[in-house]
């Protein structure tokens, strides 16, 4: 093993039922290095931790870690701890209703000689602790009773306490304001001199550029490449997560740069926001125009998305539908007003599993006309055929288990679902992602047919291309805000990228 | 932050209650002898076996479980120590020690099922609580005395305290007593709340029931954590048995029904949260001793129904659950 | 093989051999006796009334069955039980007696008041428990057995005191017809029917099934599809209160009193068990109101049985909750892994 390299991944394998979800990845680690793990969702980023945690199994390749000899092996997340790797995750795991220096020694307290907990030398170890890391922490309140980012950073004093090589932040940021950011940063730095080497997950480009030596970027499950920061400027960070190479870019031409500004406004929001997801927003919609939300994930793009639907309720700010203010509080009232919303995890807000697809299909025209007013039987099947007949979803019956269709179709009942609504305005949230090329230039076409049957849409992808194909106009969202709007003519791969990026000037 | 001044505040509430009640029974029932320190000793010599149960409970209840088998498992425990005396003749140590091992037996039944086969918890304490109610049947549907010498001693066993007499009318002191059932009880009570306190399996209980993912990723074994606390309930709830025979000497069918209630509502009363990670021994037995204060109050009055009593408990429950429920949705939204 | 294997998959498959045992046992031990072997199935006429072990099995199932179907609608939508019914059934009776009876009357031979007041209101009470139990269940978001332990406690105690704790007789013919016969039919066996009907043209003509199903299987996907999953749920615990009411109402009638104490004691246990047996999942979603009917004879006919083999009715339970243990570890997501595991290497040894 060459020098200071503590962490090498060489040529790991893993596939979930049907996808390849890591294919051949390598990834090397140095001490005393920060280095950012970037991808867009879907591209491998949380499998290749799990599977250095011992959280996945993986079918092939090996890890080595520093002073142990041979490719190690982790049972669990356990194990991977007592060889040295600790994971910090987003969502704090720690016992809130335990006391900081019990949270920082549980499953490893100081023992009396009567085999009880002693409290006096956990307490006074803790506060050494915390003092040698610069954390202003009352070691006996309840861990509680301090802020996220102060969580956050008992978790890495924990980590780094049980003599941490590898330390794995996964989005430890999104939670946290700019001055506790900046706390986390300088704990970071702090152990990276100590010669910690910390792989750093965050959705945030600018942190990356502020913190971390090294970029490694995967995509679609393969390694894009690691970099040094310093060679890999923005746009190219963006351009190779979201896969175009950064040269041909400025060749590729959009298809639909009709102009509809001039279309009735369908939709307009004034100061819409939810508070913690997405700060306030203006967005005005038009009869048939399809409106793409981009920005990388966690920029507030689907928020935005929810916040418009009901599926969020809007904390502050108003929404006029054709002229008419209108009040939404839940998504009934928001489909009353012609609207309709295909959410981006479909397995846990898309389909009811264990419905049959005629039933999937039928749901939201039945939550329209209420309980009482049961669709009759033959026409829950004339609908259900025409529309299963129209998106071509395969299935063995209308009667089937909705939970037994693949991906695409799971997706396409969903379309269905809205569709039978005959809504005037819907929400795809990346209605195209994990299913196969042939069913994404479907729902591609469709949105295109739909907007000229004078429907407006919000089209959400992570891939630029599939949004320059369909939308007319581009919302840009960074960091839960929106910054910008790019129309017609001004929309190709790098103006799209650049504004995603921060402004290519940085 | 809000979350820790909750629940003091629920603790707060709580022993202000009792001090509110014991004092309005001084003010109402003075005169019928509410004032004796004897009456808050009866309290504690009624509910000594209650004290132990909820002790179990309030275990359970940190992991964010619950057991509501264990007011048949004290019938059924009776029941043993009743046909145990009077037909297998067993010794009274060997009774003891057999109800104790039921109750191991028993959690490790219940427990098992929760931890390794992730049932719900209510629906295998449920049927554990009818196995049980049925057994006690089983073994005889009639009541039946226990009447063996050890345990009669035992029952009867006054331990006078040297202070807090008072002198009747006639001119004699009366010196106030326990029984044993009562240092049970208070031992068990120092043992559970040393145990939650001290001993690193009492703290995994606060950890389980504080996040379960975390504690897992943190080392501890989540699932054993949770069969030894079924184990702790059903063993602490034996011990409550073996109290509660002292005072009632019989074993029937229809004993102790209603118990879980009382524990579940003293352990809610006394702070613990029904989703677990957060109580204390000390606010449970605060819990039973309102409930208790209650039973008091109904009997001293005479003319009340005993339902009265079950009412005002699922009355105080009820409003600790919303309480709860208000705390849990104003740090939401604080926190947001 | 593989057609036993859909066989056993069917839906009602569960219930329908848990029947055909109980009645097996029944034909085994009449056999036994040395009475006639079928003599479970046999119905005459004696005193003008239908008579016969069935007809006795369908006539004091009706209690449970009805409260089945109020279970297996609360559990669909919250995967969770109400176990107040029982007490709930109690307090329906100790209302309606002491209604009809007048206050602190124990026993009586006039009505005070009209029988359909009573009854209305006797219902209207327990239709407000269920309202009780779904706002903290729907809008607290407590769990449903907590809940509904305030009221499993309370509502026998209520009843208690407003019956001062004594029987109330009601010694008026009008008021046995509900648990009595019309003509030869037994009533219950009646209410049971009506019941049954009024909820299969409720499921049919609304869309009731669907909404209850959606949010039990997928709370977050039916409100984005436009349910409204809290009041669903809210709906679903007084529908199980309605039916708590409708059950008090035989089984008061039945013993022409209020007999608090022992109205619908145990009868949570039956009615999950019953929801259980019928082959719904105590974990909520797709549910079978026939399933649960089935498995409510079926605990009748349990109960009938044991009682014919001389088993004391406080010992019932044991049994009982064996049955349940049974169920709910089949169904256990760990116990199905395990042998879906243990059937995959079996294949993979075939194969090989």
């Amino acid at each position: 093993m060459e020098d200071n390299v503590i962490l090498t991944m060489r040529g790991i394998c893993m596939t979930f039922p049907g996808v390849k979800a890591l294919d051949h990845v390598d990834f090397t680690l140095r001490k005393g290095e920060i280095m950012a793990l970037m991808g867009e969702n879907g591209a491998g980023k949380s499998t290749l931790i799990k599977c250095l945690t011992g959280v996945n199994k993986y079918e092939a390749g090996e890890i080595h870690l520093e002073g142990i000899k041979g490719a190690i092996v982790n049972k669990d997340t356990l194990d991977a701890q007592k060889k040295g790797i600790s994971t910090v995750y987003q969502e704090v795991n720690l016992c809130p209703n335990l006391s900081v220096a019990e949270n920082l020694f549980i499953g490893r307290e100081p023992m009396t000689k009567f085999h009880t907990v002693d409290r006096r030398a956990m307490n006074k170890r803790a506060e050494e602790l915390m003092k040698s890391l610069n954390l202003p922490v009352d070691v006996r309140r309840k861990l509680e009773d301090y802020s996220i980012a102060l969580q956050e950073m008992v978790a890495i004093a924990r980590a780094v306490d049980m003599d941490s090589k590898v330390l794995i932040l996964d989005e430890p940021t999104s939670s946290l304001d700019d001055q506790e950011v900046e706390k986390l940063f300088t704990m970071m730095r702090a152990l990276k001199k100590k010669g910690v080497g910390i792989i750093f997950v965050t959705h945030f480009l600018e942190q990356v550029y502020e913190v971390c030596d090294s970029i490694t970027v995967l995509r679609n499950g393969r390694l894009v490449g690691s970099y040094p920061v310093a060679e890999l400027p923005r746009v190219r960070l963006v351009a190779a997560m979201l896969g175009k190479d950064f040269d041909d870019l400025a060749a590729i031409k959009t298809d639909s740069t009709e102009d509809k500004s001039k279309a009735p406004v369908y939709l307009e929001a004034k100061g819409l926001s939810h508070t913690g997801t997405i700060k306030p927003f203006d967005l005005t919609i038009h009869k048939g125009e399809v409106i793409g939300l981009t920005g990388l994930l966690g920029s507030g793009r689907s928020e935005m998305a929810r916040v418009i639907y009901g599926a969020d309720r809007a904390s502050t700010g108003s929404i006029s539908i054709n002229g008419k203010p209108s009040k939404i509080k839940a998504p009934i009232d928001s489909m009353m007003l012609g609207m309709g919303m295909l959410p981006d995890d479909r397995k846990v807000e898309g389909i009811i599993g264990d419905l049959s697809v005629r039933e999937n299909i039928c749901l939201a025209i039945q939550a329209k006309a209420g309980i009482f007013k049961k669709i009759p039987m033959q026409k829950q099947i004339e609908i259900a055929d025409k529309y299963i007949k129209l998106l071509e979803i395969k299935t063995a019956s209308r009667e089937t288990l909705v939970k037994q269709l693949s991906g695409g179709n799971q997706q396409k009942v969903i379309l269905a679902r809205w569709l039978a609504t005959n809504c005037d305005f819907l929400i795809l949230d990346e209605p195209t992602r994990g299913i196969d090329i042939g069913t994404k230039t479907e729902i591609q076409k469709l949105v295109i047919q739909l907007a000229k049957e004078g429907k407006s849409l919000i089209f959400i992808s992570s891939e630029i291309e599939e949004m320059l194909r369909t939308c007319n106009r581009m919302v840009v969202l960074r960091d839960g805000a929106k910054v910008g709007e790019i129309e017609g003519r001004d929309m190709n791969q790098m103006s799209v990228m650049d504004a995603i990026a921060g402004g290519a000037e940085k | 932050m809000n979350k820790k001044r909750s629940v003091n505040v629920l603790l707060l509430i709580t022993i202000l209650l009792f001090v509110v009640m014991y004092m309005a029974g001084i003010v109402i029932y003075g005169s019928k002898g509410f004032t004796h320190f004897q009456t808050f000793l009866n309290i504690l010599i009624n509910n000594a076996g209650l004290i132990c149960v909820t002790c179990g409970m309030t275990c359970v209840m940190l992991t964010g479980g619950i057991d509501i088998s264990v007011g048949s498992l004290v019938a059924m425990d009776c029941m043993i120590i009743a046909v145990g005396v009077t037909r297998w003749m067993w010794p009274a140590w060997a009774l003891i020690l057999f109800i104790l091992a039921v109750g191991v037996l028993f959690g490790l039944v219940q427990g098992f099922c929760i931890a390794y086969l992730e049932i719900q918890p209510f629906i295998i304490t449920m049927a554990g609580m009818f196995f049980a109610r049925g057994m006690t049947a089983v073994l005889d549907v009639h009541q039946i005395s226990v009447t063996d010498e050890t345990f009669t001693k035992l029952s009867s066993l006054k331990i006078t305290l040297p202070f807090g007499g008072y002198t009747n009318p006639k001119g004699m002191y009366v010196a106030p007593f326990i029984r044993i059932s009562v240092i049970i009880a208070l031992i068990v009570v120092l043992l559970t709340g040393f145990m939650l306190r001290k001993t690193r399996f009492g703290r995994s209980l606060y950890a389980v029931g504080g996040n379960q993912v975390s504690a897992t990723l943190m080392g501890l074994d989540v699932k054993k954590t949770q069969l030894r606390a079924y184990m702790l309930s059903s063993v602490l709830t034996s011990i409550g048995g073996f109290c509660y025979v002292l005072n009632t000497m019989c074993g029937t069918t229809t004993q102790a029904v209603g118990m879980e209630m009382s524990a579940i509502s003293s352990a809610v009363i006394g702070g613990t949260l029904l989703t677990g990670g957060v109580g204390t021994i000390i606010g449970s037995v605060f819990g039973v001793l309102i409930n208790g204060t209650i039973s008091s109050l109904v009997k001293f009055n005479g003319h009340l129904l005993a339902s009265w009593a079950n009412i005002v408990t699922a009355f105080l429950l009820m409003l600790f659950i919303v309480l709860q429920a208000v705390f849990a949705k104003i740090r939401e939204m604080q926190k947001k | 093989m593989s057609k036993l294997k859909a066989l056993t998959h069917r839906k009602l498959f569960l219930p329908i051999v848990s029947m055909i045992l109980v009645m097996l046992i029944n034909v085994i031990y009449d056999t036994a006796t040395g009475s006639a072997p079928f003599s479970f199935f046999y119905i005459t006429v004696k005193n003008g009334v239908l008579y016969g072990r069935l007809i006795d099995v369908l006539n004091r199932g009706s209690e449970i069955a009805i409260l089945a179907i109020g279970m297996t609608i609360v559990v669909s939508a919250s995967a969770g039980t109400d176990i107040s019914v029982g007490s709930v059934m109690a307090l329906y009776s100790a209302v309606c007696c002491v209604t009809l009876a007048g206050f602190g009357v124990t026993n009586t031979s006039t009505y005070a008041r009209p029988l359909i007041v009573g009854i209305l209101l006797g219902i209207l009470v327990c239709v407000l428990c269920g309202a009780i139990n779904g706002f903290f269940v729907a809008y607290l978001n407590i769990q449903p057995m907590v809940a509904t332990l305030i009221l499993w406690s309370a509502g026998r105690a209520i009843g208690l005191l407003l019956c001062n704790s004594q029987y109330v007789y009601i010694r008026v013919p009008s008021f046995r017809v509900i648990g009595g016969y019309i003509g030869f039919l037994p009533t219950p066996i009646l209410v049971v029917a009506i019941c049954i009907t009024v909820m299969t043209l409720f499921l049919k003509f609304t869309a009731l099934g669907t909404y209850v199903q959606s949010v039990g299987i997928n709370k977050k996907a039916a409100r984005i599809a436009g349910f409204n999953s809290a009041r669903i749920i809210f709906l679903a615990y007084v529908i199980c209160g309605l039916c708590a009411g409708l059950a008090g109402m035989v089984a008061t009638s039945r013993i022409y009193s209020a007999d608090t104490n022992n109205i619908g004691l145990n009868m949570e246990l039956d009615a999950i068990l019953s929801v259980a047996l019928g082959g719904n999942s105590l974990a909520g979603g797709k549910f079978s109101l026939a399933g649960s009917l089935i498995g409510a004879y079926t605990i009748q006919a349990i109960t009938t049985t044991m009682y014919a083999l001389g088993v004391d009715p406080a010992q019932a339970p044991v049994f009982k909750a064996v049955v349940v243990l049974i169920i709910v570890v089949i169904q256990a997501q760990p116990v199905k892994d395990f042998f879906a595991a243990r059937a995959a290497r079996k294949a993979v040894k075939e194969a090989a």
